[in-house]
C-alpha cells in the first residue's frame, strides 16, 4: 500500500490540477503506465507509476486543485485492498479548511476594517499637524540636535530655504545665545539652568546643553551685528568691462607659468582696490568713538568661509605687495583660516574688505561693512553681457561690483570718486600694478 | 521531419574517414564477456539512476532544471570507455551520465541532484553542473554552447606543457548552430589542439527538429569548413561508439588535431523532466521509445542471443543496479543541506578586502 | 623615481610578469604580428616566441573562453580585448563562466584569468566604440574588476591582476595610454613584488570642501578640477579615486565625505544606473547624517555617443561641468571662498 502524491511537473509549479484519471479505481498499475494526467501551471502532463499494483483509491478527483506533495491516490497490493483512514480523508479535509476563512473574510471584512482603523487617527504623530517640515540637510540635522537647537526656529540660507551647516552654526552662536538669557534670569523653573529654552520645543523632547562656541564665532556675531546695528550702510553698483582684465590675467598667468604661481581675478581686485585706497585716501578711515581716523597703511582683508564661520584674514601693505606675494599670501591665509590656525594679527589692521561670491554665480550683493573699517567690495559673477560698445550692440564679460560704505566716515561723492576710479583701474588693468 | 527519418550516411569524407565493419552477426566481434557485462551493467545502472533522479523531482527531492540521459545510455558509456583516465572532459546540462561514466561516485552525483554538502559541487551546482577536478570531468554547462570554448581552451593549455592529455567536448544537436561552435572549431584547428567534439543528435533541440534548424543537417559534415574530419555513429549500439569514438580519441592525441564525432540516438523522453513532448507525433514518440531504439533492449537482446546474458545473470544485475542506486538516493537523502553561513566561502580564490559578506537585509554598513 | 606613462607601465610590467611566471601568456587581436592595436604587447612576441604571445582570429568569445579554459588547467592567461565594447561579443564567456566556474561548481577550480581593455569616449569613435560599460562587470559577484589611473597604478595592479587567482576584468582608458607619471624605479623588474592591494580605493588629494569621485580617466581629470579650484577659487577638493570597481571600497569615500560633508561624483559612463548611481547611495546609506547638500552626480549625456566632435565634446564630462557643479554644490551649502 503506498500514497500518490501531486507530482512537480514544471519547475515553477506550487499545485497541479487533476486533469484525467487515466486509471480507475480498481485497475492494475504497472510501474511505467500513465496513472494521470495533471495540469499544472504549464501544460498538461502525464504522471507514471513508480511501482506495480492496483490502484485502490482516487483521494483527489478530476477538476481538483492539489499542492505539490498532497497524497492524489492510494496504489495496494490488490484490487480490493482497504486504504487506511488517514490517507483518504486528508485531501477532502484540506479542502474545507481552505474553504473556511475565505468566507470568514467575506462576511466580516467591514466591521474588521473599522475596528482595525478607528484608534489609528488618534496616535498619528502630532508634529504632523503642525505643517510642512522645514527643508533641511541631514548634517544640518545632526548638527541641530547636537547643539540643542530647535531646527524649525532656523532660517534657512540653501536652495529654496534649506537650513544647511552654516545656518545651525550661525543660529548656535546668535539664536541660541540671545534665547540663553531670558531663560536664565526667569529662572522660575527648578530645573536645570544649564538647559536652553530651545530644548523645550523640541518634538522629541531631549535635553539639549549649551555648546562651546569659538571665539572666531563670538567676534562676528558681536562685529556684524554692531555693524549693522551702528553703522549707517550705503551702497554704490557700478559693472565693470572685464574683457581686459580677464586677457591681463591670461597674460600674467602665462608669464608665471613656470613659477606655480597663479593669479586669480580676486587677487587682482584686491590689488585694484589698494591702488584706488592710494588715490582716495579718505575711504582708507575709520570712524571711531566720534572721531576720525586717517589710516596711513593700506591693509585689504579678504573674505573667507571656514567651518567656524566667516574670517576675514588681512593682507597687510596691500599696496606695496606684488601681485604675485598677494597671490600666494591670500592662499597661504585662507590655507591657515580653514586649519583653523590663523594668529590674531593676521586678522586685525584691516583698513579695507572685499568679499567675493563671484564663483558661486551671484550676480550682485550688498556685504555687512568690517568695523572699524569704512566701506567693503562686493564683487559678483563675471558674465557675458550685451553691452554698448562705440553705438554696436556686443557681448562683453562684466562683473558687478558694489561698494557699502559707512556714511559716517565717507561720503556718497567721496565713495561715488573711488569706485569711479576703481573701476577704470580694473578696465585698464596695467594700472593695477603701475 | 528528422525525427521520423533514418539517418544518412556514416562519414564526412569517404577518403578519408573509415567506416566501422561488423565482425560477426552478433556484432560482438571477440570482446570479452565480463567487458560486454560491463557495460551493459553500467548502461543499465545510468537508465535506472535516471528514472530515480525523475522520481525524485517529481517528488520535489531535486530542484531546477533536470534533464536526463533516458535513450543515449549506449552513447555516454561507449564515449566514456573511450577516454583515459586523464583525458578531460566537457559537456552541456544533460550531464548526470557523463559524470558517472568519468568515475564520480553516483552517491556524490546524486547529493549534488538533491543540493547536499556531498554532492560533487557540494549543492552548489545542481543537475546541469556537475564537476570534478579529480576525475578530469571539467563540468556540466548551462548555456547552449559555452563549454565549447572552454574545452578548446583546456587542450590550449594541454599543448602549451606539452602534455599529450586529450579534451572531450560534449553538445547536443542544436549547439551546432551557435557562435560558440564556429568560433571553436576554427581556434581548434587554426592551433592545432588535442579535441574531439562530440554531437548527440538525438534529431531535436528542446522542441525544434534538426532540419528546422541546420542548414546542412547532417552535423557531422559541419566540421568540413574549418577541415575538421567528422564521422557519423549509431548511438545505440555502444560498441560502435567506443571504437569510433576510441579511434578519434587516439589520432587526436598522436595527430594533435581537432576531430568532431556525431552520436545519434533517440530521446525517450521530453527535452526535460518537466517537459510532456507534446510537439511529437504519436509515431515519433512510439519510435522514440520503442524497444528497436532502446540501446538497453537492443543491447540485452544481443548478449542474450550470444549466450552471455542469462536470464539468471539479468535479475542478478538488475538487482545490484537497483540496490546501489537506492544507495545513492538514501546516500543523498541523508546527506546534510549546507548551512547558510557558507553562503560566502566560493566567491572568490583569493580573499582580497571590501568583498561583500552582506546578507539582502543587511545594511551597507554595520552599524 | 623615473616618469611613464601609462603605456609603458602596462607593456613593461606584462613583459615582467611573464619573465617571472612561465605560466603567464598573452591572448588577443593583433598583440603579436602587429603588436597591439594600443601597442601595449609591443617586442613581446620577439622576445616570447608565438606559443606565449597568441594572436587569435576575430572570435571574442572563442579566445576569451579559451582564455577561461586555459586558466581552469592552471595557465595565467592574459587577454587583451582591442576595446571594452568587443567584449560584449564575449560577455557570455566572461559573466557565465569565467565569473561562476570557481563558485557554481563549489570552489574546485578558480579562474585564474586577466582581461585587459580600454574604454573611453572623446575619440571620435562613435557610438559602438566609444561606451564605458565597466558596469556590466561590476555588477556580477566572482569577478574583479579594476581601474587604474596612474602609471604607477597601472604598474602595480597589473602584477596584482596576473597574481590573483580569479578573473580580473582589468580596465584602461584610450585617454590615458599617453598620460605620464612617476613609476618607482624597478617597476619593471620581475622580481617586483609591488603589487596593488585589490578592493582598495585611495584618497589621492586631500582637500576640506568636498568630496570628488572618479575612477580610470575621471580620477585623472578630477585631480585636475581640484587642482584648478584650488588655484583659481581656494576652493578645497578631496579627490577619490575608487581603483577597484569591485570589490568597491565603500569606506573610504564615506569617510570623505563625512569629513567633507558634500559629494560630486565624475564618471565617464551614462547617468542612469550607472558606477556613479550605486556610490551615491552608499554615501546616502553610509555617511547621510553628514551630507549637507544633495550628492551630485556629472556623466555622459545620455545618447549614443555621436561622432561629430561638437557633439562629442559637449556629451562628456569636463573639468568645467564639474568645476561648476562643485561650485553649485558648495553654494548650496554656503561655503563662502576666497
Amino acid at each position: 500500500m503506498s500514497e500518490i502524491h501531486m507530482p512537480r511537473l514544471s519547475d515553477t509549479m506550487e499545485e497541479g490540477v487533476i486533469s484525467t484519471w487515466v486509471k480507475k479505481v480498481g485497475d492494475k498499475v504497472s510501474s511505467g503506465d500513465v496513472l494521470v494526467e495533471i495540469e499544472t501551471d504549464k501544460a498538461v502532463m502525464e504522471y507514471e507509476a513508480y511501482e506495480d499494483g492496483y490502484l485502490v483509491k482516487q483521494t483527489a478527483s478530476e477538476g481538483d486543485t492539489v499542492a505539490i506533495g498532497e497524497v492524489i491516490g492510494i496504489i495496494g497490493d490488490s484490487p480490493d485492498a482497504v486504504p487506511e483512514e488517514s490517507g483518504g480523508s486528508d485531501a477532502p479535509a484540506a479542502e474545507e479548511k481552505a474553504a473556511e476563512p475565505e468566507e470568514r473574510a467575506e462576511s466580516e471584512e467591514e466591521p474588521a476594517e473599522a475596528t482595525s482603523s478607528a484608534p489609528a487617527e488618534p496616535t498619528a504623530p502630532a508634529g504632523d499637524a503642525d505643517g510642512p517640515r522645514p527643508r533641511t540637510s541631514p548634517l544640518a540635522r545632526r548638527l541641530a540636535k547636537e547643539y540643542g537647537l530647535d531646527i524649525t526656529k532656523v532660517q534657512g540660507s540653501g536652495p529654496k530655504g534649506r537650513i544647511v551647516r552654516a545656518d545651525i552654526e550661525a543660529a548656535a552662536k546668535d539664536g541660541y545665545a540671545a534665547q540663553d538669557v531670558p531663560a536664565a534670569e526667569e529662572k522660575a523653573a527648578p530645573s536645570a539652568p544649564t538647559k536652553a529654552p530651545a530644548a523645550q520645543s523640541f518634538d522629541d523632547g531631549r535635553d539639549s546643553e549649551e555648546l562651546k562656541t569659538s571665539n572666531v564665532r563670538k567676534v562676528i556675531a558681536r562685529r556684524l551685528t554692531e555693524s549693522k546695528q551702528t553703522v549707517p550702510h550705503f551702497y554704490l553698483r557700478r559693472a565693470i568691462d572685464a574683457e581686459a582684465l580677464k586677457a591681463f590675467r591670461a597674460q600674467i598667468n602665462e608669464q608665471l607659468s613656470s613659477t606655480g604661481v597663479k593669479i586669480s581675478f580676486n587677487d587682482l581686485i584686491v590689488k585694484a582696490c589698494a591702488t584706488a585706497l592710494k588715490l582716495h585716501p579718505a575711504v582708507n578711515t575709520s570712524w571711531v568713538e566720534d572721531k576720525l581716523i586717517q589710516h596711513h597703511r593700506v591693509n585689504v582683508g579678504v573674505a573667507v568661509a571656514v567651518d567656524a564661520g566667516l574670517v576675514v584674514p588681512v593682507l597687510h601693505d596691500t599696496d606695496k605687495a606684488t601681485l604675485s606675494e598677494i597671490s600666494t599670501r591670500t592662499r597661504d591665509l585662507a590655507g591657515k583660516a580653514r586649519d583653523n590656525k590663523l594668529k590674531p594679527q593676521e586678522m586685525s589692521g584691516g583698513t579695507f574688505s572685499v568679499s567675493n561670491l563671484g564663483m558661486f554665480g551671484v550676480d550682485s550683493f550688498s556685504a555687512v561693512i568690517n568695523p572699524p573699517e569704512a566701506a567693503i567690495l562686493a564683487v559678483g559673477a563675471m558674465r557675458p553681457e550685451p553691452t554698448v560698445v562705440d553705438g554696436e550692440v556686443q557681448v562683453r564679460n562684466r562683473i558687478s561690483l558694489e561698494l557699502s560704505v559707512d556714511h559716517r566716515a565717507v561720503d556718497g561723492a567721496v565713495g561715488a570718486a573711488f569706485l569711479k576710479d576703481l573701476a577704470e583701474i580694473l578696465e585698464e588693468p596695467m594700472r593695477i600694478i603701475l | 521531419m528528422a525525427d521520423t527519418a533514418k539517418p544518412k550516411g556514416g562519414t564526412a569524407r569517404s577518403s578519408t574517414t573509415k567506416r566501422r565493419t561488423r565482425k560477426d552477426t552478433t556484432g560482438l566481434g571477440n570482446e570479452k564477456p565480463e567487458t560486454l557485462l560491463d557495460y551493459y551493467r553500467q548502461m543499465l545502472f545510468i537508465r535506472r539512476f535516471e528514472e530515480r533522479t525523475g522520481q525524485a523531482y517529481t517528488q520535489a527531492r531535486i530542484g531546477g532544471y533536470c534533464h536526463l540521459n533516458l535513450g543515449e545510455e549506449a552513447t555516454v558509456v561507449g564515449l566514456m570507455t573511450a577516454l583515459q583516465e586523464r583525458d578531460y572532459l566537457f559537456t552541456n546540462y544533460r550531464d548526470h551520465g557523463y559524470a558517472i561514466g568519468k568515475g564520480m561516485d553516483p552517491k556524490r552525483v546524486m547529493a549534488e541532484l538533491y543540493g547536499r554538502v556531498d554532492g560533487v559541487a557540494k549543492g552548489w551546482g545542481g543537475s546541469m553542473h556537475m564537476y570534478d577536478t579529480e576525475t578530469r570531468m571539467l563540468g556540466g554547462y548551462g548555456i547552449v554552447g559555452g563549454q565549447l570554448p572552454l574545452a578548446t581552451g583546456a587542450a590550449l593549455a594541454v599543448t602549451y606543457r606539452g602534455g599529450d592529455e586529450v579534451v572531450m567536448c560534449q553538445m547536443g544537436d542544436g549547439t551546432t548552430n551557435i557562435g560558440a561552435w564556429h568560433e571553436s572549431l576554427n581556434i581548434a584547428k587554426l592551433w592545432n589542439l588535442p579535441v574531439v567534439f562530440v554531437v548527440i543528435n538525438n534529431f531535436t533541440g528542446m522542441g525544434t527538429t534538426v532540419d528546422m534548424s541546420s542548414a546542412e543537417p547532417d552535423l557531422y559534415k559541419r566540421g568540413a569548413a574549418f577541415r575538421i574530419e567528422g564521422e557519423r555513429v549509431d548511438g545505440r549500439d555502444v560498441l560502435a561508439v567506443r571504437d569510433t569514438a576510441t579511434r578519434l580519441v587516439e589520432r587526436a592525441r598522436e595527430e594533435q588535431t581537432p576531430f568532431l564525432l556525431e552520436a545519434w540516438s533517440y530521446r525517450q523522453k521530453g527535452h526535460s523532466v518537466v517537459d510532456p513532448a507534446k510537439y511529437r507525433t504519436d509515431e515519433q514518440r512510439d519510435k522514440a521509445r520503442s524497444d528497436e531504439n532502446d540501446p538497453i533492449v537492443i543491447f540485452d537482446a544481443q548478449l542474450a542471443k550470444a549466450g552471455i546474458l542469462t536470464d539468471e545473470l539479468r535479475d542478478e544485475i538488475a538487482a545490484s543496479v537497483k540496490a546501489e542506486v537506492t544507495e545513492a538516493a538514501d546516500f543523498a537523502e541523508n546527506s546534510p543541506h549546507p548551512d547558510p553561513s557558507t553562503l560566502f566561502d566560493y566567491t572568490y580564490a583569493t580573499p582580497v578586502p571590501n568583498e561583500s559578506r552582506r546578507m539582502p537585509a543587511d545594511p551597507v554598513f554595520a552599524e | 623615481m623615473s616618469v611613464i606613462t601609462y603605456r609603458q607601465a602596462l607593456r613593461d610590467t606584462l613583459r615582467a610578469e611573464m619573465v617571472r611566471d612561465e605560466n603567464v601568456l598573452v591572448i588577443g587581436e593583433e598583440i603579436g604580428v602587429f603588436e597591439g592595436s594600443y601597442k601595449i604587447t609591443e617586442g613581446l612576441l620577439k622576445e616570447f616566441g608565438p606559443r606565449r604571445v597568441k594572436d587569435t582570429p576575430i572570435a571574442e568569445e572563442g579566445f576569451v573562453g579559451a582564455a577561461v579554459g586555459a586558466a581552469m588547467l592552471g595557465l595565467r592567461p592574459v587577454v587583451e580585448l582591442m576595446t571594452i565594447n568587443f567584449s560584449l561579443i564575449a560577455i557570455d564567456q566572461i559573466i557565465n563562466h569565467a565569473a561562476k566556474i570557481y563558485g557554481m561548481f563549489g570552489g574546485q577550480t578558480s579562474v585564474p584569468l586577466v582581461i585587459r581593455t580600454p574604454g573611453g569616449g572623446g575619440q571620435q569613435l562613435g557610438a559602438t566604440h566609444s561606451q564605458n560599460i565597466e558596469l556590466f562587470y561590476s555588477f556580477i559577484p566572482g569577478l574583479k574588476v579594476m581601474a587604474p589611473s596612474t602609471p604607477a597604478e597601472a604598474s602595480s595592479m597589473l602584477r596584482a591582476a596576473i597574481r590573483d587567482d580569479d578573473p580580473v576584468l582589468f580596465l584602461e582608458n584610450l585617454g590615458l595610454y599617453n598620460s605620464k607619471g612617476e613609476v618607482p624605479d624597478d617597476y619593471a623588474e620581475p622580481e617586483n613584488d609591488n603589487a596593488a592591494t585589490i578592493g582598495r580605493a585611495a584618497v589621492t588629494r586631500e582637500g576640506s570642501d568636498i568630496t570628488l569621485i572618479g575612477y580610470s580617466r575621471m580620477a585623472m581629470v578630477a585631480n585636475q578640477v581640484a587642482e584648478k579650484l584650488a588655484k583659481e577659487d581656494d576652493i578645497s577638493v578631496e579627490v577619490v579615486d575608487l581603483r577597484s570597481l569591485r570589490p568597491l571600497d565603500r569606506q573610504t569615500f564615506v569617510d570623505s565625505v563625512k569629513k567633507t560633508g558634500s559629494a560630486v561624483i565624475c564618471e565617464d559612463d551614462w547617468l542612469t544606473y550607472g558606477i556613479g548611481a550605486e556610490i551615491a547611495a552608499s554615501i546616502q546609506e553610509g555617511a547621510f547624517d553628514y551630507l549637507d547638500a544633495p550628492v551630485r552626480r556629472v556623466a555622459m549625456a545620455e545618447v549614443p555617443m555621436p561622432y561629430a566632435k561638437p557633439l562629442e565634446t559637449a556629451a562628456l564630462p569636463s573639468i568645467e561641468s564639474i568645476s561648476t557643479v562643485i561650485k553649485e554644490t558648495l553654494s548650496a551649502v554656503g561655503k563662502r571662498v576666497g
